[in-house]
């Protein structure tokens, strides 16, 4: 990770959030051994634009988004938002800080007791501001997320897409400078996900805000995010632009919670028979990576013509990283040295990324 | 016994149960509420951190609680003296009621707001709200219906408790029934007291019933 900041540079291009070796223990009292939940973690959150964080679960991701807004606190290292560093701030000014950051979640976390246009006021309510100026920042904020004719529904009465948007409109009441979302369409179904995301997406290019969020879902981060790290055992185990990350993953944790999602996907009777090294007579199978200039070019034909007709297709798919489109492609051909090496130098030649899956009959 | 006669007893005894509940059970309320409150949110971790208080509260509450409340009425005679300047009469009968009612109360507070999620304490603290901000707008509105449920068992429990202590001279329905109908054997006396007990306990109830289902917004009501 080359492109962390020690100090974090200010201004519209430059770092909204900055962790710098930040490690978090939980326990370790009466003798227990401690949990290590984020060991040595660096990374910078640009400004303005939306960073995922994605992870399985318990990587450490919900830890990490936490110590941002002070929910949690490092057991060292330094967490830095906008010039502040989280640490440092005494409860008062943890709760500055917390009103210019809002925050969205998996479960949405809205009062049941408060309807659509109250639980929005809510952090307007906590801030202080009285009942008229509230009524005027509401309602334009249940607009914005499309709710505008269910202000006075109760959270029961909405649909978990509909409540996601008023935790939404709740988390933007406050103007934050910041976004920051746990999980927020992982309790939803695909296509309502789809319009969350849409909608974030909206939110992050109207208000230039910055949105940070973490995700067990290639798919959002995919959508959405332009910037990615990779989080694995509380370690950032790769992270930068997520079209360059997405296909060309170099840890084993993004290429294999990639392989789920990116791509084409081999059938489990195919990859079950793969061997790492050939045998006699065997086929390899390869990988090929389509973007940039490549994805635009009649390789697989070129291909065809270098190698003999000897190419099998496995599988393929086009699709969309970060609105760079991409397509795999698997294919298999003989292992002998002789095609193997033509196959290879045709490789160089054009540029596309190629990667052995491995060898089978 | 004359059906007048009966029926002006009746009345006076209802009033005086009225009124041991109704006092009791506003300032057992008053005071019970903060201690539910503090014992909610006490524990390690929580929104108000002191352990230490937090169980010696709890062990004072329970000790209150495991008292049998006809005891209770006789043990703390002293300290009822010195609130209403006298021991026996309904006055002095709202005072062990109101010292039963807090820990009860502060307990049911206790349980309800405890029931509230957790994601919503932490949604309020990533709002920047202060820990009384979160006890106000937060836990105690979600926790509005269970607590209503639980002021109501409160009043319901609170006129059972008031039938004891017509045994220091208390008054009240229950005092009337024990002292007319078994002490002069008068068993219409008895079937009364118990029918109007009844109907009181059965409006408590259907009042707090439905404040609370007008107050619960957690399901979808068509």
């Amino acid at each position: 990770m080359s492109n962390q900041t020690t100090a974090p540079a200010a201004g519209p291009t430059g770092t909204m959030v900055a962790f710098e070796g930040v490690t978090k223990r939980f326990g370790g009292a009466n003798g227990q051994p401690a949990f290590t939940a984020l060991d040595g973690v660096d990374l910078t959150v640009a400004r303005g634009a939306i960073t995922g964080i994605i992870g399985r679960s318990g990587a450490g991701k919900s830890t990490l988004i936490r110590l941002v807004n002070g929910l949690e606190k490092a057991s060292s290292g330094r967490v830095v938002v906008d010039d502040i560093e989280v640490g440092g701030l005494s409860e008062t000014g943890l709760r500055d800080l917390r009103r210019q950051i809002g925050m969205i979640f998996q479960h949405f976390n809205l009062l049941s007791s408060r309807t659509a246009f109250d639980n929005v006021a809510l952090p307007l309510e906590i801030a202080g501001m009285n009942a008229k100026a509230i009524r005027d920042r509401v309602a334009p904020l249940l607009d914005l997320v499309g709710l505008g004719d269910k202000s006075g529904r109760y959270p029961a009465e909405l649909s978990g897409g509909q409540k996601q948007r008023v935790g939404i409109a709740r988390a933007l009441a406050t103007e934050p400078k910041l976004l920051l979302s746990d999980e927020a369409t992982s309790a939803l179904d695909p296509e309502t996900t789809q319009s969350i995301l849409e909608l974030l997406k909206t939110i992050n290019r109207d208000l230039g805000l910055t949105v940070l969020l973490i995700t067990h879902e290639m798919e959002v981060v995919k959508t959405i995010a332009s910037q990615v790290a990779v989080i694995d055992k509380g370690k950032i185990v790769e992270s930068g632009r997520t079209f360059d990350v997405f296909t060309a993953p170099k840890h084993e944790t993004t290429q294999s919670l990639l392989s789920a999602s990116i791509g084409a996907k081999l059938p489990e009777w195919i990859r079950s028979d793969l061997k790492p090294a050939p045998a006699p007579g065997d086929r390899v199978l390869v990988r090929l990576v389509f973007f940039g200039e490549t994805a635009f070019q009649p390789l697989t034909a070129r291909l065809v013509a270098e190698i003999g007709p000897d190419v099998n297709i496995l599988a393929g798919a086009i699709d969309e990283v970060a609105g760079e489109p991409f397509g795999s492609l698997v294919v298999s051909y003989s292992a002998d040295p002789g095609t193997m090496e033509r196959a290879n130098r045709f490789y160089q030649q054009t540029g596309l990324t190629t990667e052995v899956l491995g060898y089978g009959a | 016994m004359a059906p007048d006669m009966l029926l002006a007893l009746l009345w006076k005894a209802l009033l005086q149960t009225a009124h041991m509940v109704a006092v009791a059970g506003i300032i057992g309320s008053i005071i019970g509420l903060p201690i539910g409150v503090f014992l909610a949110t006490s524990n390690k971790g929580e929104l108000f951190p002191a352990p230490a208080l937090n169980k010696i509260v709890g062990a004072i509450v329970n000790a209150a609680r495991s008292t049998p409340f006809i005891i209770l009425v006789v043990a703390i005679i002293p300290f009822t003296r010195l609130i209403a300047g006298t021991s026996i009469g309904t006055a002095a009968a709202i005072v062990p009621l109101t010292i039963a009612t807090i820990p009860f109360v502060a307990r049911l507070i206790e349980s309800s707001i405890r029931e509230v999620d957790k994601g919503l304490i932490e949604a309020a603290r990533a709002m920047g709200a202060t820990p009384l901000q979160i006890v106000t707008k937060v836990l105690l509105a979600e926790a509005r219906p269970g607590i209503v449920l639980g002021l109501t068992l409160t009043l319901v429990s609170l006129v059972g408790y008031s039938a004891m202590v017509g045994a220091v001279g208390g008054g009240g329905l229950g005092d009337l029934g024990i002292r007319y109908g078994y002490q002069r054997f008068m068993p219409e006396v008895m079937l009364a007291v118990v029918v109007v007990l009844i109907v009181v306990v059965q409006a408590i109830q259907s009042a707090g019933d439905g404040l609370a289902r007008r107050f619960d917004k957690r399901t979808r009501k068509n």
